[in-house]
């Protein structure tokens, strides 16, 4: 049996100030949201990529289009798993091409999930550039891959998780750190 | 001189059912004494066959030897331990080897081939028509010369009434008997199970019932037609049964077998598509297995046959409609058929009818079927109570095509006697001959 | 659910939520075939061979598209042009092409159960393309989904099937697929082609056409082989035609919004008027565009997450 501790590290406050920032500075770094594009990583970039498309029609008065997608079909851990993962739903239905897509997702850590997602919108089209936007950097990486924009530098041991719960309402968000200690004897 | 103490002997044809010491004398049965003391003064071999039955040695009336032509998948010497190993002292080979035995020199070869290698005694069949291909009687009177006992195109049906019609006919001026596959063949059209509810499930081309029925009810009009004597192999079919009882009402010649798989496994044996469950005639409804039942208590059918049928393993090991039809037999016709006292209805000395007295009456081989004095020395000693496991590493046929491998059966052969001599023994202290 | 199987030899033993897993992972399928490049890395270095002892293209080839829209080397195999004509048995054949290591094999074969057989003598995954008169499992999956996608729902619907019922494999596995998500099945066709065994399975018989698509949600139609002329399971191809074909005036009978389909290729004209096969109402080409989604989606369970080596 798993034992460990559960500490939440960001509440919903918080994180709505995180994701405030992560938009402000996307915004500025890219002068503005001509032909900004946001993809959410399915599925816990997905809220998160929905709340930053809010906040810059309320900041710049734009729709930035949003989609998402699920990058389970080019995982490079497939012939590792040992079941068979559950297809999720990619759906981008505008063109790429020549946009300055904003992938969002909740944690970054080894970097696989990225480069997937990466392999995904190559297929789409042909970006004008791709950059990163994480609510949670936890370190690890494994591949050479770096966020543009992160809300929160959580430095982890390997054996934590950290889990990011944007399920039901807003109120009800946080991120919890969860330390796992093997239980005696195992 | 060889005395048997100490068991039930039991002997339908003799009319005899009680415990007593058989002695054996020159190859016949000297004499029968009551009790289970020996009789003074004998010297001789002693066999003891305390707790269990004395019978008359089995004859199994429808076996594939496969020799000449085929003997990778069984020959006259291994067939032949086999049956002695199942507790027969004599068979009916039948006559689709190769060359088929339509021939007297092939009739003789299997005569002297048992003669030499055999621990049974083999009693051919020989082919109805030439080549088994219907189209031209064989020389009957010559074959019955060179030792054939009846006439059977087994394996195929004759396709055609007027053969049929002749064979019969012509049969009966010497006395000689057809032993009838009873199928119409172009109803089987391509068929691989019987037409019913399992093979619809797996999806396998039926053969239907109609296919053995039309082909009886032909056989049997045909008989009576011409007065012949007629013998239904492997019915398999309730209205086989059905036909058989309503000719024997009528008074005809004509008597009927069947084999220990029909009474004891439906088409339910199929699931998975296993092909030790494919055989022609093939295995049916529960209908017409408890019709069998009924048949084998109420005298209907006369014998049981087993239709052994060696096939390796490349013929069988593959799938279901390429694979060849027919299972082994020998070795567990006698538990299987022991199985049908469990009901009630069935007594030891009809069992012994069944796989003894009526093979022997029906194919007319004089000196075997009953223990009386004077009969040739063929005794099957049966321990009615042994319990064991059919395991195929012990099988002494060459072929392992059975779908028994594994049960737990009750009942064997404990010793088999052919001729007064041990051909086959389970008893401690007694050796099979040489 | 878990997917757990190392085989689809047929939809006897699939439970309902086994295929609703597999219709929900063939829609994700069916996106990337929308895009400007159709494919995904998701097979890759995994290879799939397509064993067909009986001449299939359409199965084939959209068992080879399926394949190569997940990145996996797709190998064919026909028996027309290989050792099978030299009489080498079907598990010689087998173990052969398992020695060079395939993921998965795509058998096609006439004699009914040769999958399930192999399945106990090769130790990569079997996927039935249709054996002997059984089961063909991937035309039983995408049948269903096309249905859904027609009409959003299966359970309640009268679906009548015509033609030869009794050698069709199509059919018992639609029956296994369609009947145990709740359809109503209606089997119509001439009495000596439908046995009334199938009545057993839930499905109506009957031997009225008019009967079978009064009011009926889906008409299927079943391509007629010549050869059961030639073994008398009916007089003549024009008579089978003007009492089991479907045309206008037959299919007026359906609802409004019924739909056509068939598991092709169509004998048109005899089973199908052409004017049907054309028409709005035919989903006949969706049956195929589903097929690739299926397919690839039973590709994908069978090898996407495993080790060939199980």
């Amino acid at each position: 049996m798993k034992k460990g501790s559960k500490k939440v590290i960001l509440d919903a406050k918080g994180m709505e100030r995180a994701l405030s920032r992560l938009t402000h500075e996307i915004l500025e770094k890219n002068k503005g949201a001509e032909d900004l594009v946001l993809v959410g990583i399915m599925s816990g970039g997905v809220p998160l990529s929905k709340f930053i498309q809010e906040k810059i029609r309320v900041i710049e008065g734009i729709a930035v289009p949003a989609g998402y997608v699920d990058i389970t079909l080019y995982r490079d851990d497939l012939s590792r798993a040992g079941y068979q993962p559950r297809l999720k739903r990619t759906e981008i239905p505008f063109s790429i091409d020549e946009k300055k897509v904003i992938l969002v997702d909740d944690v970054l850590f080894t970097g696989r999930t990225i480069r997937a997602a990466m392999d995904a919108l190559i297929d789409f089209g042909r970006p004008k550039n791709i950059q990163l936007a994480v609510l949670i950097d936890r370190g690890h990486r494994e591949l050479p891959i770096r966020a543009d924009y992160v809300g929160r530098n959580v430095p982890t041991s390997r054996s934590e998780t950290v889990d990011v719960m944007v399920q039901g309402s807003r109120e009800d968000w946080k991120v919890m750190l969860n330390e796992f200690t093997p239980a005696k004897g195992e | 001189m060889l005395l048997i103490k100490g068991g039930r002997v039991i002997d339908p044809a003799g009319r005899r059912d009680e415990a007593g010491c058989l002695v054996l004398e020159n190859g016949t049965v000297k004499d029968f004494v009551p009790g289970d003391q020996s009789p003074k003064g004998f010297e001789g071999r002693v066999i003891d066959a305390s707790g269990k039955w004395v019978v008359p040695g089995l004859i199994d009336m429808h076996v594939h030897l496969r020799d000449p032509g085929y003997e990778w998948k069984e020959d006259i010497r291994t067939g032949t331990r086999a049956a002695a190993a199942g507790g027969f002292s004599s068979i009916a080979c039948m006559a689709n080897t190769k060359p088929v035995n339509d021939h007297p020199e092939v009739t003789r070869y299997i005569r002297e081939k048992a003669e030499r290698e055999g621990a049974a005694a083999v009693f051919p069949v020989a082919a109805v028509t030439r080549g088994l291909e219907g189209k031209e009687m064989a020389d009957f009177a010559e074959l019955a010369e060179a030792g054939a006992v009846a006439f059977s195109d087994d394996g195929r049906p004759v396709a055609s009434s007027l053969m049929m019609r002749r064979a019969l006919e012509y049969a009966k001026a010497f006395g000689l008997l057809i032993l009838s596959h009873s199928e119409d063949a172009e109803l089987c059209h391509g068929g691989a199970a019987h037409e019913g509810w399992t093979a619809h499930r797996l999806g396998l081309p039926g053969i239907p019932s109609a296919a053995e029925e039309v082909a009886i009810a032909r056989d049997i009009l045909l008989a009576r037609q011409t007065g012949g004597k007629l013998h239904i192999q492997h019915i398999s079919t309730k209205m086989g049964v059905d036909l058989l009882r309503m000719a024997k009402r009528a008074g005809l010649s004509v008597t009927g077998e069947t084999a220990p798989h029909y009474f004891t496994l439906t088409d339910a044996s199929l699931e998975g598509y296993d092909t030790n469950a494919k055989m022609n005639p093939p295995l049916r409804g529960e209908e017409d297995r408890m019709a069998i039942l009924e048949g084998l208590i109420d005298g209907t059918i006369d014998a049981i046959a087993t239709d052994h049928a060696p096939h390796d393993d490349y013929v069988k090991r593959c799938e279901f409609i390429a694979a060849a039809n027919g299972i082994i037999g020998l070795e567990t016709a006698l538990p299987l058929s022991l199985g049908l006292l469990a009901g009630g209805k069935v007594t030891p000395g009809r069992i012994v009818e069944l796989l003894s007295a009526n093979p022997a009456q029906i194919l007319a081989l004089s000196g075997k079927g009953s223990l009386r004095k004077g009969a040739d020395a063929d005794v099957t000693i049966i321990d009615p109570e042994a319990e064991w496991e059919y395991r195929a590493a012990e099988v002494r046929s060459k072929s392992r095509n059975s779908p028994f491998f594994g049960w737990k059966l009750q009942g064997r052969a404990a010793a088999t006697i052919r001729g007064g001599r041990v051909t086959h023994s389970l008893l401690a202290g007694v050796a099979a001959d040489a | 659910m878990e997917w757990k199987r190392r085989h689809v030899l047929g939809l006897a033993d699939f439970r309902v939520e086994e295929m609703e897993f597999v219709i929900d992972t063939a829609r994700s399928m069916e996106e990337i075939l929308t895009r400007d490049i159709k494919k995904v890395p998701a097979l890759r270095g995994k290879t799939a061979v397509n064993l067909f002892f009986e001449a299939s293209t359409r199965t084939r080839t959209s068992f080879e598209i399926a394949g190569k829209r997940l990145s996996a080397d797709v190998v064919n195999f026909s028996s027309a042009t290989s050792s099978v004509t030299k009489g080498e048995t079907l598990l010689d054949t087998a173990k052969n092409i398992e020695a060079m290591k395939p993921n998965i094999l795509i058998l096609r074969h006439p004699a009914s159960g040769a999958p399930h057989f192999l399945s106990r003598f090769v130790s990569c995954s079997i996927i039935n393309a249709g054996d002997g008169a059984n089961e063909h499992p991937s035309q039983g999956l995408l049948d269903l989904y096309t249905i859904l996608k027609a009409k959003g729902k299966v359970s309640g619907l009268k679906i009548a099937i015509v033609g030869d019922i009794l050698h069709s494999r199509v059919v018992r596995s639609d029956l296994h697929s369609l009947g145990r998500m709740g359809a109503k099945l209606w089997l119509c066709g001439p009495s000596t082609l439908v046995p009334k065994e199938m009545e057993r399975t839930g499905a109506r018989v009957t031997y009225d056409i008019r009967e079978a698509v009064k009011d009926a949600d889906v008409v299927m139609m079943l391509r007629i082989q010549l050869e059961r002329q030639k073994t008398a399971y009916f007089p003549s191809l024009r008579e089978y035609s003007r009492m089991f074909g479907l045309n206008r005036d037959v299919f007026s009978l359906a609802k409004e919004d019924a739909v056509i389909l068939h598991p092709g290729p169509i004998n048109r004209g005899v089973e199908l008027s052409d004017e049907l096969a054309d028409s709005e109402q035919s989903r006949i080409l969706n049956q195929v565009e589903s097929g690739v989604a299926v397919r690839m989606a039973l590709l994908y369970l069978l090898a996407g997450g495993h080790d060939a080596s199980h």
